[in-house]
Order: C-alpha cells, then structure tokens, then sequence
C-alpha cells in the first residue's frame, strides 16, 4: 500500500505579456502547485541588433542608439561609448564637460534605480511606492530635459565632451532637487523599505553567495550586494571620479541573508544615497571652461581595438570596439549586466514560490531591452 | 419593513408579503450601486495616494466614472473561452455574488432596521460567505487557464484559513451578548465609545483587530489579495472573465467591503446606536452606523493602496500561527474579564477609559507623524528657471532709408 501517486508538474508559459516581466521577457517555469520546479528563461523578445547597425552607421551616428540599449540609463551609455571612442582616437574631453557628464550620469543612476525599486515594489503588490518614486523621476527627468532637450533618450553626451552647456540656473535647481530629494527618499525608505511585510517576503530569499556571484559573473549593484567592494567607478576610475568622495555601499545581509533580495534591494536605496552625496560635490566643484573636445566631423579612428568599463546603473556595461581605420566601427559588441543577472534566475528560482520569481527578477533589476539588444 | 407598511394601513398579511418582495429589491438596487460608488471611491483615494488625479472624466470630478463602466462592461462581449467547462465557467460568477448578497439578509441598517433578524444572524454570515470559495474555486477551474486555477487554490486555502479566526474573533462579542442575533449584538453596547465593545477591555480590542484583519483576508483585500494577485497570476481567477460576468465578480468583491464594515461596526463599534433621549430614530442611527461604515472601509480602501502583499505561505502561518493562538486568548481573556467584573461594573468602566484614551493618544501620535511627512513634502523642488534675459541688443541701426525716387 505504500504506493506513491506519480504526479506531473505543471507547465506554466510565464510572459512575454506578464504583468511583472519587466518588458517582454519569457520563463517557461515547471511548478509543483505553487513551487517552482525549474525555470527557464526564454530571451531574444526585443533584439534590435543594435551591435550590427553599429557597423553601418558613422562613429557618432551610433550615440543615439546606445540610448536605445538601456533606455533606463541612457546618459550612462551615451557615456560608456562616448568613452570607448575617445579611448579610440586618444582624445581629451575638457573637465567642464567631465563634471556635467558625471551630474548627468549619477542623476540618471537615481532615476534608473528609482524604476528599479519602485518595480520591485510593485510586483510585491504595493503600488504607492512606484507612482511616488515615479513623481520623484519626473523631476530628474526635468532637469535632464533642460540640459538635453529629450526626456528619456537624451543623445547628450558625445564623442568628446557633452552636445552642449548646461542652461543657466541648472546647477541651483540640481542642488534644491537634490536636497528635495533627500528628504523624499526617507519619506518613501518609510513607506516601503522599513516595511515588515515587506521585508518579510525579501528577506532570506534566494541569496547569492559571494562565490556564486563572481562565478555567475554578476556585475554592479547585484555583485555588491553579494559583499564585493567592486565598483569601477572606484576599482578603475574615469572621468573625475578620483576627485569625488563616495562609499561603495555593500550587502551585509542586514535582514538576513547575505547576498538575498532585500540586500540588493537595500544596496540600490543605499547607491541613490551616494549618488545623491556625488551630486552635492560635483555641483560646487565644477569649473568653467569648453565642454566639447575638437572632434572632425568624421572620425577616422586608428586601426586597433579597444574595451572600456563603465559602471552603469545595471553594472558592469562594456562597449568593444574593433576599428579598421574607416567612418564605423569593423564590429562592436556591448556587455550588459542584465544578461548575466538573467542566466543567475535559473539556479535561484527552483523552491521558490512563484510570487517569489517576481520578487527575485525585480530585485536583479534585469532590464530587457539591455538583455537582448 | 412589514410594521413601516402595516402602519400604512396594509393588513398585516399582505404587508409581510410585499415586505418580502420589497426588502430584496432594496437591498439588490443597493448593492449594486454602492459596488459601483466605491470602486470610483477607491480609485479618487488611490489617485490622492499617489499624487494623481483618478478618475475625472465623467460627471463632476469623475464621479459617474462606475455607471460609464458599468455601461461598458454590459456591453462588451461576454468572450468564452475555447475548452473551458461552460456550466461552471457561467455559474461561477453569479455564485460569487450571490455568497456576498446573501449576508445582506442580516447585514444591520443602524440599530433598528435588520431586514431579516435571524436568530443565527452572525452565524449565517459567517456560513453563507463560504459560497464565495465555492464560485472561485469553480471560476479557477473552469477557465482552462492556469494562472486563474492557481488563483482559485489560493482563495480556496486562503478563505478556509481564515474563517477560524474570523468565527474566534466574533466569540467574545457572543459572550457579550449572549445571542448570535443581530439585535441583540448591537443591543449590548451604548451609544459613546465608552460603551462600545471595541473598547470594553484589551482583549475585545485584540477580537477586534482579530476579526478585521481576517475579514480582510476573506474579502480578498490588500494584505492578503492573492487570489487576483496582478503581478503574480496575471488577474488570478478572473483572467479569463469579461463582459457582465467580470462587472459580477468585481461587483460582489466591492460589496464584500461594505460586508465586511458593517460587521465591524454592529459588532464591535457600537453599531448605529443613539443616546436615551433620541429616542428610536431609525433614520438617524442609519446615518451614525453608514458613517461608522464608511470609515472602515476608509481604512481598508487605504490599507490597501499602502500595503505590499503577503506571500501565500506566509499568510497561511500568519492565521495558523498567530491570528488563531491569538483568537483563543481574546475569548478567554474576555470571558475571565466579564466574570471578574461581572460584580463590579465600575471596574469595566475604568478599562473602557482607559482604552479610549489610549486609543486616542495613538491616534494623536499618528496624526503627529502624518502631519510631520506632510510638512516635509513642502520642501521647494522644480521651481521655475531664472533665465536672465538677455542683455538688450543695441539697436540695430535703422535700415537704410530707400532711396527716394527721384
């Protein structure tokens, strides 16, 4: 009698559509009731071959698609390849353009992280949190509508410097946003962060350990929620972020786990924070000057290649370039955080409820059209 | 009913049949309007929240905004899904509404008005909401989808679990009174909150939030609204509905609210009742008990615009683990309170004080620290850009003169 009953799991087809894919991303999940059996993501939903065109159009023809990679964070990758061709053509960008392009960054940093864990609040159900934070955006997408002129893909920083000076008065309007926003995020930290339920269903939640981290190769705040000190912007610094005093903030497991959802959530609330401390700084350090290096109109680049590292919001963003010395790039190929970020869901998802795989690819940030370019 | 009609001159046979008649129209027409009323409701609080606006199209500040709806769901295409099982699929909504309409046999009007004042009043309430699982449960199977069988399991275990405390918390207020009957559940307390039952001692108060919390849960609301948990199960149970019978199921959750806060006040917040000297005036104590109604679903509408969810798991511990526990405490608790003061009726009187002072030093400190986050708002942010004008050209010098013709 002591016959056990064969039973199937249950196949669920989860996306592109879901609520809580963040874009159109696909899992095909295997579930016992409500526990997840194996996950499989199923990507190549938004490929745009971005890193193709890239092999047709001129050198600063291709800024206004980098927008388009992660359009959370576009100034940060308008910068991350501004950077490799200037590598490219060993040009030097004025400290004028330098400061406005780390104000520029770190504010879009903000905005994206604010998407970020406003997200993760939603698909845990709470959607206060997401239109307030969403609030708090608009205002840097104000500002950053006054220095760029776009809202959302700005092709503002180019190939040698920034497309041009801030408009007068937006340094004093950054600094009262800044202090504005100090005071919102505590507000906000109060209404979600703190939260017991909240924390109750992040907390001990499919913790990367540190190892697994590296070896999943996990990459910005999804890697220092882990425990690693690794940030490039202090590992391997650009632009005038030696001068710039900032923490990098790490997981300690503080609700407990190390490496589990709320460290990488509460490492994000934690990066605005720095980010915020950034700001402050840049805007009483920045000089006068040029903000736009002498760039031809068309770039003739020596032949070689070159790989540069840019910390974006997502992490680790790489842009390769192989130059064979004509008006494009012979190829390019960009590395995002997000991807890597997806391949780690399938290792972690297994036991986990499947209101627990929202929480899970809310709190790795994976931004899908940075997954599949 | 029958008494109003009687005094109208009706025999009394007569006037009890068209009571019968009378009663469930009223109370249907009702339904159905509030369902609608609070669904816009929810949405204008929902838009306050969150710095927007709501629904502001039709009617005054948007106001008509659920007959608009309304309207439109009639209309719409009732969609069958291929390989679902059609009796059930069709039934299952109106079981889901029937479950809500069916408490408000003996839901109170205030004090003096109960449509059907059965002698199992609060019992029944408790029994008849079980119809609801029966609807979600068929809906979640006979949809032929997934994510709508997943959200039916959910309110299927989700309600089972937390009617044993829903039924625990109502215990003391039974102890009270004595009777499951409704009068009598409202009979027992006065009118100031001194007499409520809410704040008779700490253990009613804990019955209180005991029952509130659970028929949070069982009315599906935030906390504990899995079964159409939007980020999770797409739409839960109700994915694969449209037309009348998704207006039918959005219509019975909403009514569930009004359920569930006339419960809360007839039992625990001192129902509609009025000082001796207003005499019976059952227009009146309507007004005090649909106040006291609005002001829990005030809570719950805003509890759930606050709130992230529970885990399901983590749910089903919260009932089992504490909420239950709990649940025999405030029974026991209650029941030694009233036989230590069973003789000394003064020493209730200090602990109902002592509550509502206690109750009202919360609300003192909260509202403290909801005014403290207002006036933090008010910091300056996004204030106009002060362009300087640009410096005043010289005059350009004035065209030439056309040379004159000669």
């Amino acid at each position: 009698m002591n016959q056990e009953l064969t039973t199937q799991y249950m196949t669920i087809n989860m996306g592109p559509q879901h609520p809580s894919t963040h874009g159109v991303i696909r899992f095909i999940l295997q579930t016992d009731g409500e526990i997840i059996k194996s996950c499989v993501p199923d990507i190549g939903y938004l490929h745009r071959s971005i890193e193709k065109i890239a092999e047709g159009v001129s050198w600063q023809g291709f800024v206004p698609y980098t927008d388009r990679v992660d359009y959370l964070c576009a100034m940060n990758a308008n910068w991350a390849y501004s950077m490799a061709v200037e590598k490219l053509i060993s040009c030097e960008v004025p400290q004028r353009a330098e400061y406005i392009r780390v104000l520029v960054g770190e504010l879009n940093r903000i905005s994206s992280h604010l998407i970020a864990i406003g997200t993760c609040a939603m698909d845990l159900g709470a959607f206060t949190p997401f239109i307030q934070l969403l609030r708090e955006r608009e205002y840097i997408n104000d500002l950053l509508e006054l220095a760029s002129g776009a809202r959302l893909t700005y092709n503002y920083i180019c190939i040698g410097g920034v497309m041009h000076d801030l408009p007068p008065g937006w340094l004093e309007r950054c600094a009262e946003f800044v202090d504005h926003f100090d005071v919102a995020m505590e507000q906000m930290n109060r209404l979600i962060t703190y939260n017991r339920i909240f924390i109750n269903r992040m907390a001990n939640l499919a913790p990367i350990s540190p190892e697994m981290a590296l070896d999943y190769n996990l990459v910005g705040p999804n890697l220092r929620a882990s425990g690693h000190h690794i940030d490039l912007r202090r590992t391997t610094p650009y632009g005038v972020y030696p001068q710039l005093d900032f923490e990098v903030p790490v997981g300690k497991g503080i609700e407990g786990t190390l490496g589990d959802c709320y460290d990488r959530f509460f490492v994000r609330v934690e990066e605005i924070r720095e980010s915020l401390k950034i700001l402050r700084q840049a805007i009483k350090q920045i000089p006068s000057g040029e903000v736009q290096a002498k760039v031809k109109a068309n770039i003739k680049p020596p032949v070689g290649h070159v790989y540069v590292r840019h910390e974006t919001p997502r992490g680790d963003t790489g842009y390769f370039i192989e130059s064979d010395g004509s008006t494009s790039a012979y190829r390019l190929k960009i590395r995002t955080g997000s991807f890597t970020a997806m391949s780690i869901i399938e290792t972690l998802s297994p036991g986990a409820f499947i209101a627990d795989l929202v929480a899970i690819i809310g709190s790795l940030d994976v931004v899908a059209p940075e997954l599949d370019r | 009913m029958s008494n109003l009609l009687v005094s109208l001159g009706l025999n009394e046979t007569l006037a009890s049949y068209l009571a019968v008649m009378i009663w469930p129209a009223l109370l249907v027409n009702f339904v159905a309007i509030y369902g609608g009323v609070i669904s816009v409701v929810l949405r204008k609080v929902g838009g306050w929240m969150q710095s927007r606006l709501g629904p502001n199209r039709v009617g005054p500040g948007g106001s008509l905004q659920w007959l608009a709806d309304a309207i439109k769901l009639i209309l719409k295409e009732g969609i069958i899904p291929a390989g679902c099982d059609k009796l059930m699929w069709n039934l299952a909504p109106f079981l889901i509404v029937m479950g809500v309409f069916a408490t408000f046999v003996v839901v109170p009007w205030g004090s003096y008005i109960v449509p059907s004042d059965l002698n199992v009043g609060i019992l029944y309430v408790i029994s008849i909401t079980a119809l609801t699982v029966v609807g979600i449960l068929m809906a979640g199977w006979a949809s032929n989808n997934k994510w709508s069988l997943l959200g039916g399991m959910r309110a299927a275990a989700q309600i089972v679990t937390y009617e044993i405390p829903v039924a625990m918390g109502l215990l003391p207020a039974i102890l009270v009174a004595g009777s499951l009957q409704m009068s009598d559940l409202m009979k027992a307390q006065g009118w100031s909150p001194f007499d409520w039952l809410v704040f008779q001692n700490p253990f009613s108060m804990l019955a209180f939030l005991i029952f509130f919390v659970g028929s949070l849960a069982e009315a599906n609301q935030t906390p504990f609204d899995f079964p159409e948990a939007e980020s999770e199960l797409v739409q839960g149970f109700v994915t694969e509905y449209s037309g009348f019978r998704f207006a039918a199921v959005g219509l019975g959750e909403f009514a569930n609210t009004w359920v569930v806060g006339a419960l809360c006040t007839a039992v625990f917040l001192g129902a509609g009742n009025l000082p001796a000297f207003l005499g019976e005036a059952a227009f009146l104590s309507l007004l005090v008990f649909v106040v006291k109604v609005s002001l829990v679903v005030f809570v719950m509408i805003w509890l759930r615009w606050t709130l992230p969810r529970f885990r399901i798991d983590q749910a089903m511990e919260f009932s089992w683990k504490y909420l239950l526990p709990l649940s025999f405490v405030a029974f026991f608790g209650q029941a030694l309170f009233m036989l230590a003061t069973y003789e000394r009726p003064w020493a209730q009187q200090i602990t109902s004080h002592v509550m509502v002072l206690l109750f009202l030093g919360v609300l003192f400190k909260f509202s403290g620290r909801v005014m403290a986050n207002i006036r933090l708002q008010n910091t300056p942010v996004n204030s106009p850009v002060k362009i300087q004008p640009p410096a005043p050209a010289a005059p350009a010098p004035a065209a030439a003169e056309p040379a004159t013709e000669a």
